[in-house]
C-alpha cells in the first residue's frame, strides 16, 4: 500500500464520522417532535415514493424544471457508479478496476460522460434561471441570504465536480494514448476527447499530476459535498426518500382528529361520567403536552422531517391563494422557519437537555400570527410540493395552540365559535329556523 | 326525519342541508333548487331540519378542535339515532367533513356531493337534462377546494355541465390546481389579513378574464365569493354565478 491510498483511507474515514454525526443529529433533532404512526399501508406507502420521489412524478408539473431536473438527479445517481470505482481505484491503487468488462465498461464510461455534460448544462441553465432571468420564486424574500447563497453554492459545486471529473477522463484519455505505465487502455471518451488538444506538447509527468491533480480534488470534492447536505436545501436527495414514505395518505381535506380533545369531549358527552370524579388515568399517564404547537417540539416527526427535507422550491408559495394576493403567509417560509428554529432549538437541547427552556419559539419570533390566520386551508401548496411537504398541517397545528391554549384567535372568529356553540351555526341565526327556507317561494 | 321515521319509513338518502343553505338566502336558493329536483324524480330523502347542526367544519379549520368534537358527535349521535347511511349535501366542507373527519368519532356514512348524485341519477337514465336556456352558453366551472383537491373529485360537476350542452371552459388555474375562492379556513368568517387584493377579486378576475356566459359553483361559500366579486367588477349584468343545481333545475323548467 502507498502512502496515496492512506491519505485516501483517512480522508474517506474522516469525511464519513463527520456526515455520520451530522446524519445522527438530524435524526435526534426530528425525533424531538412528537410521535405519529406512520407504520401501516406499507405498500401504499413505498408505491408513493416509488412514484413521487423515484419517479419525480410532481416535479413535471413544471416542464422546465422539472426536465433539467431529471437530468441532473438521473445523472448524479449513475455517475455515483462511477465513484464507486473511484473508491476502490482509490483504496487499493489499481486503475480503472472495472476495466476488465470490456465493451461493456467502455459503454459506462462512456455514458457517463455524456450525463456529467448533461448535468453540468443543466446547473448552469438553473444558475440562469436563478440570478439571470430571476424567476419569481426564487427571488423572494425569504430567499434573501443564505438561502439563495446555498441554492448558488451548490450549482456551483455541481459544475466543479462534473468539469473535474471530465478533465479527468480527457487526461487520462491522453495518457492512455501516449501509453503511459499503469494507465491501460479502457473507457471511451465521446466528450473529454474534445478536451484533447489542452494536452498536446506536454510531458507525460504534468498530464499525470494534471489526471490526479483531477482524480482528487472530485473525490475529495464529493466528500465535502457529503458533508455540506446536512446544513443545506440540499439534504432533499436524501430526505426526498423517506419524506415521501412518510408522506399523508388521507385525502387531503381530512385534517387529524385530536385525541387528547376526543377524549375529553366523549367525557363530557358521557352521561354516565361523574363530573366531580378525580380524572383516572392522568396521574399515570403520559403528559399530553399543551394542544397544538407554539414550539417545533409540539409538531410531529413527520412534520419535522418534512423542514428537512425541503428544497425551498417555492412551487407551495407559487400556488398559494393568499401569498399571491400580497399576504405575508408563505408556506414555504413556514417551512423554512420550522427548520431554523429546529437547528437551534436542537443545538440548544444538546448543551442544555430535553427540557431546557431557551425563551424562545416557533410563534413569534419566527412565524407570526398574521401569517398562520391568512391561510384558507386550500390545500394547494401539499398539491405542489414535489415531495409531499404538508406546510398546512404546520399552519393548523399553530392556530389550534393560538385558539385552545390562549384563546387569541381573531375576534371575528371568536364570535364564530360562539354562534356556533349557541345556535349550531356560525352565523347568529336562531337554530329554530333552520328549516325555513322549506316554506319559503 | 323525524317525520319519516314516525311512519316507520327510512328515506334514501339523508340530505344534509348545511348552515349556509339553511340560512344564508343566496345559499338558500341552491338549497331549493336541489330540493325541486329530487322532489321531480320522486327521490325519497329527509332532512335533519332543526335537528341539524353546524357540522364543525369552521371550527376545526380556525383551530378549535374541542368546538368540532362537540359539534360531531352530536351530530353523530343524531345520525345515528336515526340510523342514517347515505347522506347527500350541496356544500363540500360538510361533505368533506362527514366523510372523512366524522369516521373516526363514530360516525360511518356514505357521503356524496350533490353533484355526484345527480351525477348517478343521469348515469341510471332517472334524471334527463337537456340544456334550455344554457344551450350553447360559455360556462366556466369554479373548483371548490374541498370538493376538488382534498377529495379529488373533479369530473362529476363537469360532466353535468356537458349534459347541459354549454361550452365548458377552463380557466388557467382549474382542477388540481384550481385557485381558492378565499373563503375556506374559516376565512369566510373574519376579514382578510392585509395584502395588495383579496382572493375572490382575484380568481374572478380570472374568470372574467374568459368571458363566460355563466360562472358554474358547486359550494355554497364560493358562490357567495364570486358573486361579490363579480357584482366587484360590475358585471352582474353579463356574468351570472349559479350553482350547477340550480342551472339544472333551471334548465328543466322545475
Ligand atoms: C438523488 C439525487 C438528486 C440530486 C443530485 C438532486 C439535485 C438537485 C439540484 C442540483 C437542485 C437545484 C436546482 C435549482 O437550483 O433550481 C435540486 C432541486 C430540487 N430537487 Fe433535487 N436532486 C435529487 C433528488 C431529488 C428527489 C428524489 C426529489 C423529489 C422529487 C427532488 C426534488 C427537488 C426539488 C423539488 C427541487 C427544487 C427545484 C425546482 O423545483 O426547480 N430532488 N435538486
Ligand atoms: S393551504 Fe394555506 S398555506 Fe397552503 S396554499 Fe392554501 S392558503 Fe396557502
Ligand atoms: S414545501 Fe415543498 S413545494 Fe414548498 S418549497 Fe419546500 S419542497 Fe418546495
Amino acid at each position: 500500500m502507498e502512502v496515496s491510498n492512506l491519505i485516501f483511507v483517512l480522508c474517506l474515514g474522516i469525511a464519513s464520522f463527520f456526515f455520520g454525526r451530522n446524519v445522527i443529529k438530524v435524526r435526534r433533532n426530528i425525533m424531538l417532535g412528537r410521535d405519529i404512526d406512520r407504520s401501516d399501508r406499507s405498500r401504499d406507502r413505498w408505491m408513493t415514493m416509488a412514484r413521487v420521489a423515484l419517479g419525480q412524478s410532481k416535479m413535471v408539473v413544471r416542464p422546465v424544471a422539472g426536465f433539467l431536473h431529471i437530468l441532473v438527479y438521473v445523472g448524479f445517481v449513475i455517475i455515483n457508479i462511477e465513484v464507486l470505482e473511484i473508491v476502490i481505484d482509490g483504496l487499493i491503487g489499481t486503475h480503472r478496476v472495472f476495466a476488465f468488462m470490456g465493451a461493456f465498461y467502455s459503454f459506462l464510461i462512456g455514458s457517463f460522460e455524456i450525463l456529467a455534460f448533461l448535468v453540468l448544462l443543466a446547473c448552469v441553465l438553473f444558475m440562469i434561471r436563478r440570478n439571470v432571468l430571476q424567476i419569481k420564486r426564487f427571488v423572494m424574500q425569504e430567499m434573501d441570504g443564505w438561502p439563495k447563497l446555498d441554492a448558488n453554492l451548490i450549482l456551483i459545486f455541481e459544475v466543479v465536480l462534473m468539469s473535474a471529473f471530465l478533465l479527468m477522463q480527457g487526461a487520462d484519455l491522453a495518457l492512455q494514448n501516449l501509453g503511459a505505465d499503469h494507465y491501460v487502455k479502457a473507457g471511451s471518451f465521446p466528450i473529454s476527447s474534445l478536451l484533447l488538444p489542452l494536452f498536446d506538447g506536454m510531458s507525460i509527468e504534468a498530464i499525470v499530476m494534471i489526471e490526479r491533480a483531477c482524480w482528487w480534488f472530485h473525490i475529495l470534492g464529493i466528500l465535502a459535498f457529503l458533508n455540506y447536505l446536512p446544513y443545506s436545501k440540499h439534504f432533499h436527495i436524501i430526505l426526498a426518500f423517506p419524506n415521501t414514505y412518510y408522506s399523508n395518505l388521507e385525502p387531503k381535506g381530512a385534517f387529524t382528529n385530536m385525541a387528547s380533545v376526543k377524549s375529553e369531549v366523549q367525557m363530557m358527552m358521557d352521561p354516565n361520567a361523574d363530573p366531580y370524579a378525580a380524572p383516572a388515568e392522568a396521574e399515570d399517564a403520559e403528559d399530553p403536552g399543551r394542544f397544538g404547537a407554539k414550539d417545533v417540539n409540539d409538531l410531529n416527526w413527520v412534520q419535522l422531517m418534512n423542514a428537512y427535507s425541503c428544497t425551498e422550491c417555492g412551487r407551495c408559495t407559487s400556488e398559494c391563494p393568499a401569498n399571491q394576493t400580497g399576504k405575508l403567509l408563505s408556506p414555504r417560509k413556514i417551512m423554512m422557519d420550522t427548520r431554523d428554529r429546529l437547528e437551534e432549538f436542537g443545538t440548544h437541547v444538546s448543551a442544555n437537555g430535553k427540557d431546557g427552556e431557551d425563551g424562545k419559539s416557533l410563534l413569534d419570533d419566527y412565524i407570526t400570527r398574521e401569517e398562520l390566520w391568512a391561510c384558507t386551508s386550500c390545500n394547494a401548496c401539499t398539491q405542489a410540493c414535489p415531495i409531499n411537504i404538508d406546510p398546512l398541517s404546520i399552519i393548523l397545528d399553530m392556530r389550534r395552540y393560538l385558539v385552545m391554549e390562549e384563546s387569541a384567535a381573531p375576534t371575528e372568529l371568536n364570535m364564530m365559535f360562539t354562534n356556533v356553540e349557541n345556535n349550531g351555526a356560525p352565523w347568529q341565526f336562531p337554530a329554530v329556523d333552520r328549516l325555513n327556507w322549506k316554506d319559503e317561494a | 326525519m323525524a317525520e319519516m321515521m314516525a311512519k316507520g319509513e327510512q328515506p334514501d338518502v339523508l340530505f344534509w342541508v348545511g348552515c349556509a343553505g339553511s340560512f344564508d338566502d343566496r345559499a338558500k336558493k341552491i338549497t331549493k333548487a336541489f330540493v325541486k329536483i329530487l322532489n321531480h324524480l320522486d327521490y325519497k330523502f329527509a332532512v335533519l331540519g332543526t335537528e341539524e347542526s353546524c357540522s364543525g367544519d369552521p371550527a376545526k379549520r380556525a383551530g378549535n378542535e374541542f368546538l368540532f368534537q362537540m359539534q360531531a358527535m352530536a351530530n353523530i349521535e343524531v345520525m345515528n339515532a336515526y340510523e342514517v347511511k347515505k347522506i347527500v349535501t350541496t356544500c363540500p366542507h360538510c361533505f368533506n367533513t362527514i366523510k372523512n373527519e366524522y369516521p373516526e368519532l363514530g360516525g360511518l356514512y356514505d357521503v356524496m356531493h350533490h353533484t355526484q348524485l345527480l351525477q348517478s341519477l343521469i348515469d341510471e337514465g332517472r334524471l334527463t337534462v337537456e340544456g334550455g336556456d344554457y344551450k350553447g352558453k360559455k360556462i366556466t366551472f369554479h373548483d371548490p377546494c374541498y370538493l376538488g383537491r382534498a377529495n379529488e373529485v373533479y369530473e362529476a360537476p363537469r360532466t353535468l355541465i356537458n349534459n347541459l350542452d354549454a361550452e365548458l371552459v377552463e380557466m388557467k388555474r382549474c382542477k388540481s390546481r384550481g385557485f381558492c375562492c378565499g373563503a375556506g379556513g374559516a376565512q369566510m368568517f373574519k376579514e382578510p389579513e392585509k395584502g395588495q387584493k383579496d382572493v375572490n377579486i382575484e380568481r374572478t378576475e380570472e374568470a372574467l378574464k374568459i368571458q363566460p356566459d355563466f360562472i358554474a359553483t358547486g359550494c355554497p361559500f364560493c358562490n357567495t365569493m364570486m358573486t361579490d366579486g363579480v357584482k366587484n367588477k360590475e358585471k352582474e349584468e353579463e356574468v351570472k354565478v349559479l350553482d350547477i343545481a340550480e342551472m339544472i333545475a333551471t334548465a328543466k323548467d322545475l
